[in-house]
C-alpha cells in the first residue's frame, strides 16, 4: 500500500492508502472523538461525533473518509465544533446521570467525548431531558442489557454480525423508539445469543455490562483451561481471587476473542467445592490423597489391565499434543487400539 | 405479433370511434381522490339513470382530473360539441344532467366548471381561459383525466409507446443525450439532472443493471405520483422501459406505497397489457432488447423514499439510508448492482422527451429548471388540487390565480413548499419563481411538491411543531443528530406552544437545527429542521410572543388562549352554555353569561355557536387569569 501524507489541524501525518482519516489520526496518536467506531469492526458512521472538515469546505465523517495524499483536515473548524457539541449534548441529555454507580464509570466513551467536547451544566440545562425507562433485561446469567443507557452506536450489532456471525441482535423500531433488539424483542436469554460477551466488552457505555464485575488490582497472563484451542486470557486478580477474565489481544490464537466459558466461566476457580487434590476411595468413601499416591495407584491398576480389556477416552479440553500422547500411550504401553475422543459424539 | 404501426392503427381506431362516435362520452374521474368524494356512486347513478330512461352514452372511468375542490368531476362530450365539465356531482344532479343535457339540450350551466375542447357550448365559459387554468400546462398529466387508464389502447392512441418505439431505433447514447439535452431534473425533489444520472447508469460497468421507480410518495399532502400512476400508468412503464434500454438493464422495480392499493392494481393491469402488446418481456417490439417490471409494495416507512434505504428495502433488509461516503446508486444500488432510480414523474416525462424532442421539452420553464412542476395545492386556498405549471411561475400566480386566493377571504400569511422537509415562506417572498434553485435560496425546497397555504389564523410555531412531529416519528433512528435532534426540537416546540418556552430557546432551536442539518446521514435529517429555521427566520416575532409574553398571536395554541363573553353583546340566548362540553358557562336566560376560566378547555365551541348578530364571544391571548377557587371551610 502506498504511503500518503495528510494534514490534520496543521500537523503532517503519515498514512497508508486504504486507511480512514480516523485510523490515520489514531495511528499517529491523535484523538478524534468517536463513539460508534471500533478497530475490530467496519466503520458505521452513525454517531457523527468524529465529524471533521475536509479541505476547508466539506463536512465529513472521519471514520468513513478514506485518506488521500495532500488532504487537509480540520477537527476544530467552528462548524465541526458545533455539530460535535450538539450531538454529544443530545446524547447526554438523553442519558441517565448515574455515572458514579455505573459499571462503565471511568472507562466510558460517552464520558470521554463529553469531557473532550466540554459539556457544562449550564449548557445542558437548556435541553429538555428525556431518559428512557425500559426494564433492564437481566435474563442472561452473565450480563445485563440496559436499554436506557444504550446510545445505539450499533457496535454490539456489528460485533455479533461481523465477528461472531450469530446475528442475535439488530436494530428494531424507528426514530427515538429505536432499540437494539433480539428477534421479536424476546429476552436475550431466549434469543440465539451464545453469551460470548464480545458485544459486552465492546459496549462503549454500560448498556451491556457483565453481572457482578469487580475491578481487578492486578492482571495475570494465562491460557484458558477449557479446551484445546488455548486462548490467551488476562485474569483479573484481587487479593487471591480471580474477579474477571479478558481475552489477550496479543495472543495469536484468539486475538482477544473468547467464548462464553472462557469469558464468564471463571467462578469455579474460587469455588469452595472445587477439587484441589486427587481423591481415592478408601472403605467406600473418597479421601484426599497426594498426587504421588494417586499416580502410583493408577500405574498399578493400569499394569494389570493391559490389552483389549483397556480403553482410553481422551478429552477435547486437552491439547493436540496431549491427545497424541494418550493414543501413543494406549497403543504402545497398554497394547490396544481402544482409543476414542469425547468430541466424536 | 403485430408490429408497432399495426398496434397504433388498431388503438387509434378504438379511440376515434369513442371520441367521434354518435353517442355522448361521460368521463368520470375515479382515481382515489374522486372515489373518496363519491365518484363510484356517480358512475352507478349514471348507469341506472341511463338504462331507466333509455339514454345511450359511453361511460369512461378516467384518472384524476386535477381540481380536488370540484370532485366528483364529470366531463360530458356530446358529438360535435365542446366537453362540459360538471363539478361536485351528486346522484341528484346526475338525474338532472341526464334529463336536461343528455336527453335535452340544456347543459345546466350552474353545475359546471366550464367547457374545453373543440366547439363551444352556450353560456359556459372556456375553462382554459379562466385564471385558474390558463397558467397551467398539462404535460406529465397529459393523459390523466382524459384516457381510461385500464385501457392500453387509449394510451397508445395518445402518443403512447411512441417514445419507446422511437428510442429502440436510437443508440443507447443517443437516448441518454436527448435526456441530457432536455434539462429534465429529477422530479422526486432533489432535482439532480436526470440525463446525467442516465449517463452514469449507461457508463456503469456490470452485467446486471436495474431500473427502479420511486413511487414511495410519503410527504403528508403530496399525492401527485399516485395521480399519475392511477391516471396514466403506462407513461411510467414506458419511461422505465426506455430507461432500461438506455442504460442496458433488463429488470425494473416499482417501489410503490402499499397504502396505494388502486395504484398497485392499475400498475399490475398495465404491466399485463404491456406484456400482451410486446412492450415488456423478451425481444421488445422485435428487437434484441428484453425488459420486465416487478412491483414492490413498500412497508410504510417514509425514509424508504430515500434511494439507498429504498433499495435495501427491496432486498428485504431494514430500510436505513447508507452512510456517505458511499458509491452512487448508479454504481452500486439494488443488490449492489448499478441501478437507475428515478421518481414516477421523471419516468413519465421520458416518453414525451423522446417523442417530441428535448427542445420541445425545454421550451418551457427556466434555463436551469426546464419543463413543468406539479404541486399539490392545499391549505387555506379556494381552489385546492393538483396543478401542473411551467417552472419559473411565481408563488403569487399559483396562490392567487390558480388557487383563487386565500379561502374565506382570509389574509395570506405563509406558504409551505416541499412537504415536511420544506420551509414556510412569507408574503414578501410571494414573487419567488418556482424552480429548484430559487426555492433553495429562500430556505425551502421543491421537494415532492406539497404546497400548503396558510392564513393569519395559522400559528407558525404550531406549524413547525406539526412538521417536526412527522419527521421525528419517521426518522430511521440510526444517526444521533436526526434521532435525538428532531426529538429535542419537537420537545422545545411543544413547550413553546404550551407556554413553557424558556429564554434562549430560539437560539437553541437555531443551533440544533444547524447541527441536525450538517450532521445527519441522509436527506431526511438534513432537511428536517427546515420548517423550524424558516419559521424563525420569517416569523421570529411569533416565537418571541409565545416565549416572552405567553401569547399566541394567531390564537391557536390552547394553553395560551382564553375565551370570554362580552357583557355588552351577550343577549343571554344560552346557546353557548348548552353546547359547552364541560359545562363551563353559566348564566340565566336573557342574562349575560360567564365562562369559568378554571373549567374551560378552550375548545372554541361557544365562539362557533354564538350567533353572528351577537358575536359576543371573543378569543384572547395571553390567557386570562384563573380566579382562585373559593374555599369553604368545613366545620365539623
Amino acid at each position: 500500500m502506498s504511503k500518503v501524507t495528510l494534514t490534520i489541524d496543521g500537523l503532517q501525518i503519515p498514512a497508508k492508502e486504504g486507511m480512514t482519516v480516523l485510523e490515520a489520526a489514531q495511528a499517529s496518536g491523535l484523538y478524534i472523538p468517536n463513539l460508534c467506531n471500533h478497530p475490530d469492526l467496519k466503520p458505521a458512521g452513525l454517531c457523527r461525533v468524529c465529524v471533521v472538515k475536509m479541505d476547508d469546505w466539506k463536512i465529513a465523517i472521519s471514520c468513513k473518509l478514506p485518506v488521500k495524499d495532500g488532504m487537509v483536515i480540520s477537527t476544530e473548524d467552528p462548524e465541526v465544533q458545533q455539530i460535535r457539541k450538539s450531538t454529544v449534548e443530545l446524547l447526554v441529555a438523553n442519558h441517565p446521570m448515574t455515572c458514579l454507580t455505573c459499571e462503565a464509570d471511568g472507562d466510558c466513551e460517552l464520558q470521554r467525548v463529553a469531557h473532550y467536547v466540554g459539556i457544562t451544566q449550564e449548557n445542558l440545562n437548556r435541553y429538555r431531558r428525556s431518559v428512557r425507562s425500559i426494564p433492564i433485561d437481566r435474563s442472561n446469567p452473565f450480563f445485563d442489557f440496559d436499554h436506557n443507557k444504550c446510545i445505539l452506536c450499533g457496535i454490539c450489532v456489528r460485533t455479533c454480525d461481523e465477528l461472531q456471525n450469530i446475528n442475535a441482535i439488530d436494530y428494531a423500531q424507528r426514530g427515538v423508539d429505536s432499540i437494539i433488539s433480539t428477534l421479536a424483542n424476546k429476552p436475550i436469554a431466549e434469543s440465539r445469543c451464545e453469551s460470548c460477551g464480545e458485544c459486552v466488552i465492546r459496549c462503549p457505555v454500560a448498556a451491556l455490562a457483565p453481572k457482578g464485575a469487580q475491578e481487578p488490582m492486578r492482571e495475570v497472563k494465562s491460557i484458558c483451561s477449557y479446551c484445546g484451542v488455548g486462548c490467551g486470557v488476562m485474569l483479573g486478580v484481587r487479593g487471591q481471587k480471580v474477579v474477571s477474565v479478558e481475552g489477550d489481544r496479543d495472543n495469536p490464537v484468539n486475538k482477544g476473542s473468547l467464548c462464553v466459558k472462557g469469558r464468564f466461566g471463571y467462578r469455579f476457580i474460587n469455588h469452595p467445592e472445587r477439587l484441589k487434590t486427587p481423591l481415592i476411595k478408601k472403605n467406600g468413601t473418597l479421601e484426599e490423597a497426594s498426587w504421588d499416591e494417586a499416580l502410583d495407584l493408577i500405574a498399578e491398576k493400569f499394569s494389570n489391565s493391559k490389552g483389549d480389556k483397556f480403553a482410553a477416552l481422551a478429552s477435547a479440553r486437552i491439547t493436540n499434543e496431549d491427545n497424541y500422547l494418550i493414543q501413543k500411550f494406549t497403543r504402545a504401553v497398554m497394547g490396544t487400539n481402544n482409543i476414542d475422543h469425547c468430541a466424536r459424539l | 405479433m403485430m408490429n408497432f404501426t399495426e398496434i397504433q392503427e388498431q388503438a387509434r381506431q378504438e379511440w376515434d370511434s369513442l371520441q367521434s362516435g354518435s353517442v355522448p362520452v361521460i368521463a368520470v374521474g375515479t382515481a382515489t381522490c374522486g372515489r373518496s368524494a363519491g365518484a363510484l356512486g356517480v358512475v352507478q347513478a349514471f348507469e341506472e339513470e341511463m338504462s331507466e330512461k333509455g339514454v345511450e352514452a359511453h361511460i369512461v372511468e378516467v384518472g384524476c382530473i386535477g381540481p380536488c375542490y370540484a370532485e366528483p368531476l364529470v366531463n360530458i362530450t356530446k358529438p360535435g360539441r365542446a366537453t362540459v365539465a360538471y363539478k361536485n356531482v351528486t346522484k341528484k344532479m346526475v338525474t338532472e344532467i341526464v334529463d336536461n343535457y343528455l336527453k335535452g339540450d340544456d347543459p345546466l350551466p350552474h353545475y359546471t366548471l366550464g367547457s374545453f375542447g373543440e366547439g363551444t357550448v352556450e353560456n359556459i365559459p372556456r375553462i382554459l381561459d379562466t385564471p385558474s387554468f390558463k397558467p397551467q400546462e398539462r404535460r406529465v398529466f397529459r393523459n390523466c383525466g382524459v384516457i381510461d387508464p385500464t385501457n392500453i389502447n387509449h394510451y397508445i392512441a395518445n402518443e403512447g409507446y411512441n417514445g419507446l418505439s422511437k428510442a429502440l431505433t436510437m443508440t443507447q447514447s443517443e437516448v441518454v443525450e436527448e435526456m441530457k439535452k432536455s434539462g429534465l431534473r429529477g422530479r422526486g425533489g432533489g432535482g439532480f439532472p436526470a440525463g446525467r444520472k442516465w449517463e452514469a447508469g449507461l457508463n456503469a460497468e456490470g452485467d446486471q443493471k436495474y431500473v427502479v421507480c420511486n413511487a414511495d410518495e410519503g410527504d403528508p399532502g403530496a399525492f401527485m405520483d399516485r395521480a399519475v400512476i392511477e391516471g396514466d400508468p403506462h407513461s411510467v412503464l414506458e419511461g422505465m422501459i426506455i430507461a432500461g434500454y438506455a442504460i442496458g438493464a433488463d429488470t425494473g422495480y416499482i417501489y410503490v406505497r402499499a397504502e396505494y392499493p388502486l395504484a398497485i392494481r392499475r400498475l399490475e393491469r398495465a404491466i399485463e397489457q404491456a406484456h400482451e402488446k410486446g412492450f415488456l418481456g423478451n425481444n421488445i417490439l422485435g428487437t434484441d432488447f428484453s425488459f420486465d417490471i416487478n412491483i414492490f409494495p413498500g412497508a410504510g416507512a417514509f425514509v424508504c423514499g430515500e434511494s439507498t434505504a429504498l433499495t435495501l428495502s427491496i432486498e428485504g433488509k431494514r430500510g436505513m439510508p447508507r452512510v456517505a461516503p458511499r458509491p452512487r446508486t448508479t454504481e452500486q444500488g439494488l443488490y449492489d448492482k448499478p441501478t437507475l432510480l428515478n421518481n414516477v414523474k421523471t419516468f413519465s416525462s421520458a416518453p414525451m422527451i423522446i417523442t417530441r424532442g428535448a427542445e420541445w421539452f425545454a421550451s418551457i420553464g427556466t434555463e436551469k429548471s426546464t419543463g413543468t412542476a406539479i404541486f399539490a395545492l392545499t391549505g387555506k386556498v379556494n381552489n385546492c388540487g393538483l396543478i401542473e405549471v411551467p417552472m419559473g411561475i411565481t408563488l403569487r400566480e399559483i396562490i392567487y390565480d390558480i388557487g383563487g386566493g386565500v379561502a374565506d377571504g382570509g389574509r395570506f400569511k405563509a406558504v409551505q413548499t416541499g412537504g415536511p422537509s420544506g420551509g414556510c415562506l412569507p408574503e414578501s417572498l410571494l414573487d419567488t419563481p418556482i424552480d429548484y434553485d430559487s426555492l433553495d435560496e429562500a430556505g425551502s425546497i421543491m421537494g415532492s411538491g406539497g404546497m400548503v397555504v396558510m392564513d393569519e389564523k395559522t400559528c407558525m410555531v404550531d406549524v413547525a411543531r406539526y412538521f417536526l412531529d412527522f419527521t421525528e416519528i419517521e426518522s430511521c433512528g440510526q444517526c444521533v443528530p436526526c434521532r435525538l435532534g428532531t426529538k429535542q426540537l419537537l420537545d422545545i416546540l411543544k413547550d413553546i406552544c404550551a407556554g413553557k418556552g424558556k429564554k434562549g430557546d430560539i437560539d437553541l432551536l437555531i443551533e440544533l437545527s444547524q447541527s441536525v442539518h450538517g450532521g445527519s446521514v441522509c436527506g431526511l435529517g438534513q432537511t428536517a429542521a427546515n420548517p423550524v429555521l424558516t419559521t424563525i427566520r420569517y416569523f421570529r416575532d411569533e416565537f418571541e410572543a409565545h416565549i416572552n409574553d405567553k401569547c399566541c398571536p394567531a390564537k391557536v395554541c390552547k394553553p395560551l388562549i382564553s375565551f370570554r363573553i362580552l357583557e355588552d353583546k351577550c343577549a343571554g340566548c344560552t346557546l353557548c352554555a348548552k353546547s359547552c362540553p364541560v359545562n363551563a358557562i353559566s348564566g340565566e336566560k336573557k342574562e349575560v353569561h360567564v365562562i369559568d376560566q378554571g373549567l374551560c378547555v378552550q375548545c372554541g365551541v361557544c365562539m362557533e355557536k354564538c350567533p353572528k348578530k351577537f358575536s359576543a364571544v371573543e378569543c384572547l391571548s395571553p390567557k386570562l387569569p384563573v380566579a382562585p377557587k373559593e374555599t369553604t371551610e368545613v366545620v365539623a
